[in-house]
């Protein structure tokens, strides 16, 4: 009994220590942000040594999840900035009334395209085109050509070559169903998600499993043409250990065949380090960081000064013609098509 | 043994019940009640509409259902495979027996994503052994769900099996027995208890099917798990997520009660004393073990050898160029982890798990041993629900409920090898509380006649004979932590990463190389787990013992 008291006491010591030693205050900035997320550490450093302070990164599960996590937590702010909402998320975050408005000198660097909130309450930092990519072997191999635009996975002599990810659990999926609203309307999208099951379309629930269990030029898949992102292609060849000359894959993006995903960061209302958030979304805007963006998470900076790396340069395009859909429509319509998509394609 | 062991009065169960209760109250209770009353309530009035919409719901109902009946016939399949293998495990000796229950229990440890490229690689479209049968999703379901389990059955029967006496059999034998009739009369009666704990386990395991069904069922499969993470990570139906939730909960509470009425009601008194195994030397007992040997290999070890191949195989040949590339970070990224320090990251939360889980998992089980009947049977159902607790909810009630400045471990280190304890200490509780309750009154009494104190009575008497189903469970506790993804919590710093997070983060970009790092650090984890064991077992002594 004594030692049982003993030992309870001693781990309630242990717990009120390890809280103390956690509330130290100290000068830091911490950033909640989803799974995908990353940086080099001398660009961390650099922001750590000017502003003498620790710079956290919270990786809270995928961008859905993260976003989540924050908004039950908007009472008590686990963070003081959120980077990670796309605009298939933006009028979601904004409806929450989570975040501080704030105008940082950087942003007249950025295009006006990319600004969807006119309060600045979230900021772009950066973007990515999903589209459709294709095994280049693979086609040259059976003597096809390959698809110059969405519509031609329909045809008959692509039957069974197609992988998409399932909307309701996967991102890219979600922006690939929404490139099809965009592009058919919503009168239409339907008919094409139709025929395209009748081309014997194979649906996964998460970009992971599309990609590296199913896409014939990533593993053992046998199917050649997967949803992915525009970037996709250079990122093959950056994580190839022999630096290949030509990407085994290339992208699908003529003509509204892809959805541009913008990314939002916001300063969360409630933050216990206003001003160092300030400073941190200056910094997300800036050169210094924008230019790691494109080799850390394989997307496009936002700040049009920024310089692209010679591997974005040579194996990837970004999109002329985006498809679009306005992001309070999503948010409105985004449970209705996800249902819709849901009764058709998995009944 | 209820006749004595209850009655003596609150005292213990209140000293052995302060663990569990104050560390489940803390971590999971009061988490998963908040997120309950945070999705039920509507401006403070409660509003329970979404969980009529679950009953009502056509879709809701198939996944209910479809959640049962793969967790059924999973179930049924994995005893099917694992009582053959069980039995000669306890019945013969033979050697790489403790080599062969190593490489069954570590598929365990595998993150399911690691587990579906294997499986691909070895019975997927363009797999090594190809056919419709095999890569249809729901083949894969069951197989990758007996793969996981095997080993549960395989040790807690075959751990109990051992210790039951061959009188009985030997005696239905001489009076003319056939063997069939032996096994269906004799020896299944007698590993009763066994066969419904592990069955009972493995259920509740593919009940709560998370990642297997998301990866290999794919999307036209739906667990009421994959269901809650849908409506809660990507739908932002918080009320509908949780609805679902208590469903599971209200469950599994459910099977669990019946599960320990029926267990009281037929409690077999398992004898004290430990049979040897004898050795095999008829022809057809050596052909036996070989079969199940080769069985084990194949089985288990197939879909990790595919592993290990694809691990080792750039371009078309053999090169080491995975593993060194490991120690190098070419992006400079701040995630990056030397795989040094993520072995010795996955093995400390390990090890503070197989402690934590443990402790509460021994004082639960004392706990419900000391109670009385009626307390008992709602407090043993009640301490197996973290198990079948969907990690979303649970994480989303952490980061809600645990945010007051004395226990903020929202954003600890600690919370790992916390949250894993949560999920693992039903597995040491299963275990003991069986060994607990076999041991006689008797030995309990005998050692306080002769002036032993309690403490004394635990350490030299009891502790001996629980020791190895503590072991077992522990063993199932560490795996268990280290093959967890951590889905439910984050911590501020990178260096903290351990293995399965690593292997994610491999995962999350295209590129050849990112794809045969993950399957090297996979074939490291492997390794892990396997050293492991022997350690733990090596420690606790029991592998000299017949287990």
């Amino acid at each position: 009994m004594k030692h049982v008291v003993k030992s309870i006491l001693m781990v309630g010591l242990l717990l009120v220590v390890m809280a103390q030693i956690a509330a130290a205050s100290e000068r830091k900035v911490v950033i909640m942000t989803h799974d995908s997320f990353n940086a080099s550490k001398e660009v961390i450093q650099k922001f750590e040594q000017q502003f003498d302070c620790r710079v956290d990164i919270l990786r809270s599960g995928d961008a859905g999840e993260a976003l989540n996590k924050a908004i039950l937590t908007k009472s008590r702010p686990l963070a003081d900035l959120f980077f990670g909402i796309d605009n298939t998320f933006l009028s979601r975050a904004l409806s929450q009334d989570m975040f501080v408005p704030y105008v940082s000198k950087e942003l007249e660097q950025i295009p006006d395209h990319l600004k969807l909130d006119p309060e600045f309450r979230l900021s772009p930092v950066d973007f990515g085109d999903v589209c459709l990519n294709y095994d280049i072997q693979w086609f040259k191999e059976q003597n096809l050509s390959p698809p110059m635009l969405l519509e031609d996975i329909l045809k008959t002599e692509y039957k069974g070559l197609t992988v998409v990810q399932n909307p309701a659990t996967s991102s890219p999926g979600l922006a690939f169903l929404l490139t099809t609203v965009s592009k058919f309307g919503e009168s239409g999208y339907l008919k094409f998600w139709n025929d395209l099951k009748r081309n014997d379309v194979a649906i996964t629930n998460g970009w992971k499993e599309a990609y590296w269990g199913q896409f014939s030029a990533a593993s053992e898949g046998s199917r050649p043409i997967v949803v992915s992102y525009a970037t996709s292609p250079a990122a093959e060849v950056f994580f190839s250990k022999e630096t290949l000359a030509q990407s085994p894959t290339a992208a699908v993006i003529g003509q509204g065949s892809a959805f541009r995903q913008i990314e939002f960061a916001g300063i969360l209302k409630g933050c216990q380090h206003l001003e160092l958030a300030k400073k941190f979304m200056d910094f997300l805007l800036s050169t210094d960081f924008q230019e790691d963006i494109p080799l850390q998470m394989f997307v496009f900076p936002a700040n049009s000064k920024a310089k692209l790396p010679e591997v974005f340069v040579k194996h990837s395009r970004i999109t002329q013609k985006p498809a679009s859909v306005p992001s309070d429509r999503i948010s409105s319509q985004r449970e209705h098509w996800i249902n819709q998509w849901t009764e058709l394609m998995l009944q | 043994m209820d006749r004595t062991d209850a009655s003596v009065g609150f005292g213990p169960v209140l000293a052995a019940g302060l663990i569990p209760f104050v560390f489940l109250g803390l971590f999971y209770c009061y988490p998963v009640i908040s997120i309950f009353f945070k999705s039920f309530t509507d401006a403070g009035s409660w509003n329970g509409s979404s969980l009529i919409a679950v009953f009502t719901s056509k879709r809701m109902i198939n996944i209910l259902w479809f959640t049962c009946w793969q967790a059924g016939l999973s179930t049924m399949v994995t005893l099917i495979v694992g009582l053959p293998c069980a039995y000669f495990f306890s019945t013969y000796q033979f050697r790489f027996k403790q080599t062969l229950l190593t490489l069954s229990t570590i598929p365990f440890v595998l993150p399911t994503v690691v587990v579906a490229a294997a499986f691909q690689a070895l019975i997927g479209d363009r797999g090594i052994i190809a056919t419709p049968l095999f890569s249809h999703p729901l083949f894969m379901i069951i197989m990758a769900h007996v793969f996981y389990n095997f080993s549960v059955v395989l040790r807690i029967i075959s751990g109990y099996w051992s210790q039951v006496s061959s009188t009985y059999a030997d005696a239905a034998r001489t009076l003319g027995a056939h063997p069939i009739q032996v096994f269906f009369r004799v020896h299944l009666p007698l590993i009763r208890p066994a066969i419904l704990a592990s069955a009972l386990l493995v259920f509740m395991y593919c009940f709560c099917s998370f990642g297997v069904i998301l990866i290999l069922g794919g999307p036209k499969f739906s667990t009421i798990e994959v269901e809650i993470y849908r409506q809660a990570a990507h739908l932002f139906n918080l009320p509908m997520a949780a609805a679902l939730s208590l469903v599971q909960i209200v469950f599994t509470f459910l099977l669990m009660w019946g599960y320990t009425r029926y267990q009281r009601k037929t409690a077999a008194p398992a004898s004290d004393i430990q049979y040897v195994s004898k050795p095999c030397d008829r022809w057809y007992q050596k052909g036996s073990v070989l079969l199940c040997g080769c069985f084990i290999i194949l089985f288990t070890g197939a879909p990790m050898i595919a592993l290990f191949i694809k691990s080792i195989i750039h371009d078309g040949q053999v090169s080491l160029i995975y593993y060194r590339s490991l120690f190098d970070n070419p992006t400079h990224s701040l995630f990056y982890i030397h795989p040094v320090s993520a072995i010795k990251n996955s093995l400390i939360f390990s090890l503070v798990t197989l402690i934590i889980a443990g402790v509460v998992g021994m004082s639960s089980a004392y706990t419900i041993h000391y109670s009385p009947k009626k307390m008992a049977s709602v407090l043993d159902p009640l301490f197996m629900l973290p198990l079948s607790t969907s990690a979303v909810t649970l994480g989303f009630g952490i980061i809600i409920s645990l945010d007051r400045s004395i226990i903020d471990l929202r954003t600890s280190p600690a919370l790992i090898p916390i949250t894993h304890s949560i999920i693992a200490f039903p597995f040491v509780l299963r275990t003991v509380l069986p060994a607990i309750q076999s041991i006689p009154i008797s030995l309990r009494e005998a050692s306080h006649v002769l002036g032993a104190g309690r403490f004394k009575t635990f350490m030299h008497v009891e502790l001996p004979i629980i020791i190895k189903a503590l072991t077992t469970g522990s063993v199932f506790a560490f795996t268990i932590s280290l093959g967890e993804f951590g889905a439910t919590v984050f911590t501020a710093r990178p260096e903290y990463s351990t293995m399965p997070m690593a292997i994610f983060r491999f995962l999350g970009n295209p590129g050849h190389m990112n794809y045969g790092q993950a399957m090297a650090v996979s074939f490291l984890l492997m390794c892990m787990t396997g050293i492991g064991f022997v350690l733990i077992e090596r420690v606790s002594g029991t592998h000299r013992g017949i287990f």
